[in-house]
């Protein structure tokens, strides 16, 4: 579904990105775990084409990404923001519904759309379909934010520290939510976390990050059984 | 204050008409400046190396005075010209700036993870533009609309110097004629218009900026000043049948005689008039009828020859008359036949001095001059076809060197004993009113100063019957006439509008 070949990346002197080659199949969900700057959020806007590689490709759905308009592509992968940037300007539905409207669907279809999808991240709509975002916890936010990236039903999600500015409780909770909904929608899901727990609770595969290389990608006992100090350090702090 | 009620029930009419005119600029130009700063505002949050010099432009144009910018637009094509258009103009310049720093300040101000996530849902530069910038720098550029319109208000009074009309014509008629109440009439409602804009538009911002749709009140507010623009515009825009604009400059004498031209034009040739009394000096009229921006206005010939037209100082009368007839017509003006009266230099001096010795001529004045003290103004005394001339024709030399005084404080001086001789203005209402006499310029000295009525030419063939109405005047203000009428306004604070209808009614009696 989605494959870097060989992608470096630069912002300006600094390589961000050395290297990359990584597969993420249909349907599977992958976790990229490393430190602040490691080059985590690069990948993710590499994918839906919001950055370009310096060198080697990344395919979408076998297609290298320059060959894809970008809004088509952007409208076919739903995107979780941790900060969730929802509109402060349109309610709850507005939001949810924005892709959909976008693509010029009729408004009854994006009124159903958005309803099935309130209820699937656990915010019932009569209640919560005209609350502005302010008028939201955090928690609610973030669902809210995932509920907008699975509007249209893009097969690929990408997720940005979704849930790193929740409360440890709020956290739980949404981690649980993840995994019902992703076995109901089953997309294929690139996410970016810090904390090594996060990524062994809700992805298949984890890949590990370090100074723009990819030091490890494999399932939760790969990794435990690495030998890199990063990768070593990174699941000590997972146990903790 | 009971004044103020008082002529506002008389000018009624003319101040809702005033106040329409003066709503209708303040909602075009912020239309207009909101059409371009918004976009202007847009380019500068996305690309300061292009906007920046455009806001500065913009702060620029905000620092020069309003009266200089309506000055400087005046003898441009297009722009220019006496009227809305120019002021219009001047007020979308000054509009702008307030408009383009909130907008580029509210694009800039939008939060980046949420632009971040609508490129990433897939948004085009368009679509984030309409549905994602504006709204959210929606309250911003309202705050800067805001502003824009109540600099407007204020601004737009000053353009009623340049003849665009609005409430500022009150002021400045009231300023030229020293009238408190008449310029209260137009500072009032001013002032109260800044409110009612100020008040109605931060009730739309606050309901903007709560991003919430607007609630009903607000709904309401905003329909209310809708409608309330759009009749203003209409009343300012309504075309209607062809109206003959009558100008003048900026002096009680000046009001009179345009007020005398209005009514005598819708008495005797029955055309409606728009009156752009208060125009500033004979430049400004000068050039408006020239461009027909005004259809007539009274102009003096002497001023006609060496003002408008740059020609040597003339001294006989009918030579002069001559002289700017032809080069009125080559420029595209006819002069109407004089109205009756020279608003030259007079020498005046007391009235029971001058019966005592039967004095009534300048050439008599020798004799008693070297016992007596005169008083001239700054300017008469240093020109050289000022007094040096006047005593070298007459062989005029006073008991001591003449004064120098205020032209106001003049004829009181005079009239008190404190100078026996003065140079006053031989139209000056308080000459009568100060038992004082004007004396004869029997060997020609000063320049004709003859009222004559300058018509845009193209409007004189179309519409005959204005030269036929203004010649019933011709001769017929005097002199006496214009001075009582100058007394009744300055004086006694009567109507213009009133005395000319007196007048014109003595006339049509036969008296």
């Amino acid at each position: 579904m989605i494959a870097f070949e060989g992608v470096q990346f630069h912002r300006g002197d600094r390589q961000v990105l050395r290297g990359i080659t990584l597969e993420v199949h249909r349907g599977e969900t992958v976790a990229l775990v490393g430190r602040s700057g490691a080059g985590k959020s690069t990948i993710l806007k590499l994918i839906n084409r919001m950055l370009e590689p310096a060198d080697g490709r990344v395919l979408v759905d076998g297609r290298d990404t320059r060959a894809w308009h970008p809004t088509v592509l952007r409208r076919q992968t739903g995107y979780v923001l941790q900060e969730v940037g929802l509109f402060p300007h349109m309610t709850v539905a507005g939001n949810v519904g924005l892709v959909p409207a976008l693509a010029n669907w009729p408004q009854e279809r994006i009124d159903k759309r958005t309803f099935e999808l309130l209820d699937l991240v656990g915010l019932p709509p009569r209640e919560f379909a005209s609350r502005w975002p302010d008028q939201l916890s955090g928690g609610q936010r973030q669902r809210v934010g995932v509920a907008r990236a699975l509007a249209a039903d893009p097969p690929v999600v990408l997720m940005d520290e979704p849930f790193g500015a929740l409360d440890p409780i709020t956290r739980a909770e949404l981690h649980r939510e993840f995994g019902r909904i992703q076995r109901q929608v089953r997309k294929t899901i690139v996410l970016v976390t810090h904390d090594m727990r996060e990524a062994f609770t809700l992805a298949d595969r984890i890949g590990v990050l370090d100074a723009g290389v990819l030091v490890e990608c494999g399932p939760r006992p790969m990794l435990e059984a690495s030998t890199h100090p990063t990768v070593v350090t990174l699941v000590e702090s997972a146990f903790n | 204050m009971a004044s103020l009620f008082h002529f506002w029930s008389l000018h009624a009419s003319e101040l809702w008409t005033l106040l329409g005119q003066h709503v209708a600029l303040v909602v075009v130009s912020t239309a207009a400046a909101v059409a371009v700063g918004v976009p202007v505002g847009i380019i500068a949050a996305r690309r300061p190396r292009v906007g920046a010099p455009i806001a500065a432009a913009a702060s620029i144009i905000q620092t020069v005075p309003s009266l200089a910018l309506f000055g400087f637009l005046l003898p441009l094509p297009l722009i220019g010209g006496v009227g809305a258009r120019t002021a219009l103009a001047a007020l979308v310049l000054y509009a702008l700036l307030p408009v383009i720093r909130t907008t580029a300040a509210g694009i800039r101000s939008i939060d980046s993870a949420i632009l971040e996530a609508a490129d990433a849902m897939g948004m085009t530069t368009r679509q984030r533009l309409t549905k994602v910038e504006l709204p959210l720098a929606l309250p911003a550029i309202m705050a800067g609309v805001r502003v824009s319109a109540v600099v407007g208000v204020g601004t737009v009074t000053i353009a009623a110097a340049i003849g665009a009309g609005g409430l500022g014509e009150y002021i400045y008629r009231g300023l030229s004629m020293v009238d408190a109440t008449v310029i209260l009439a137009g500072a009032v409602p001013v002032a109260a218009l800044a409110m009612v804009v100020d008040g109605g538009l931060l009730v739309i911002e606050r309901a903007l900026s709560a991003r919430r749709p607007l609630s009903r009140i607000t709904r309401v507010v905003a329909a209310a000043a809708a409608v309330v623009a759009g009749a203003a515009v209409a009343i300012a825009a309504t075309p209607g049948t062809e109206r003959i604009v009558v100008g003048s400059k900026n002096f009680t004498e000046q009001v009179i005689l345009g007020e005398l031209m209005a009514q005598t034009i819708e008495r005797y040739a029955a055309l409606p008039v728009d009156r752009r009394l208060n125009l500033g000096g004979t430049f400004i009229c000068d050039r408006a009828t020239q461009s027909g921006d005004i259809d007539l206005y009274v102009e003096y010939s002497g001023t006609a020859l060496t003002a408008v037209f740059k020609q040597p100082v003339q001294r006989d009368p009918s030579v002069v008359l001559e002289e700017v007839r032809r080069l009125y017509a080559d420029s595209g003006r006819s002069m109407l036949m004089p109205l009756g009266f020279n608003n030259t230099f007079a020498i005046l001096v007391r009235e029971a001095d001058a019966r005592a010795r039967g004095l009534t001529r300048l050439s008599q004045l020798a004799e008693y001059a070297p016992g007596w003290r005169a008083a001239f103004g700054y300017e008469f005394l240093e020109r050289p076809d000022g007094f040096r001339g006047l005593a070298g024709v007459y062989g005029l030399r006073f008991r001591e060197q003449p004064r120098v005084m205020d032209l106001t404080l003049m004829y009181r001086a005079l009239a008190e004993g404190q100078v026996d001789v003065a140079a006053g203005d031989a139209t000056a209402g308080l000459i009568d009113a100060l038992n004082l006499s004007i004396l004869e310029d029997d060997r020609q000295y000063f320049p004709p100063y003859d009222a004559v009525p300058v018509v845009h030419s193209s409007t004189l063939l179309r519409h005959p019957e204005i030269g036929a109405a203004i010649a019933r005047l011709s001769g017929r203000v005097t002199g006496d006439v214009m001075r009582r009428m100058n007394y009744d306004v300055d004086a006694r604070r009567l109507d213009p509008a009133a005395v000319v209808s007196t007048f014109l009614d003595s006339l049509d009696r036969g008296v």
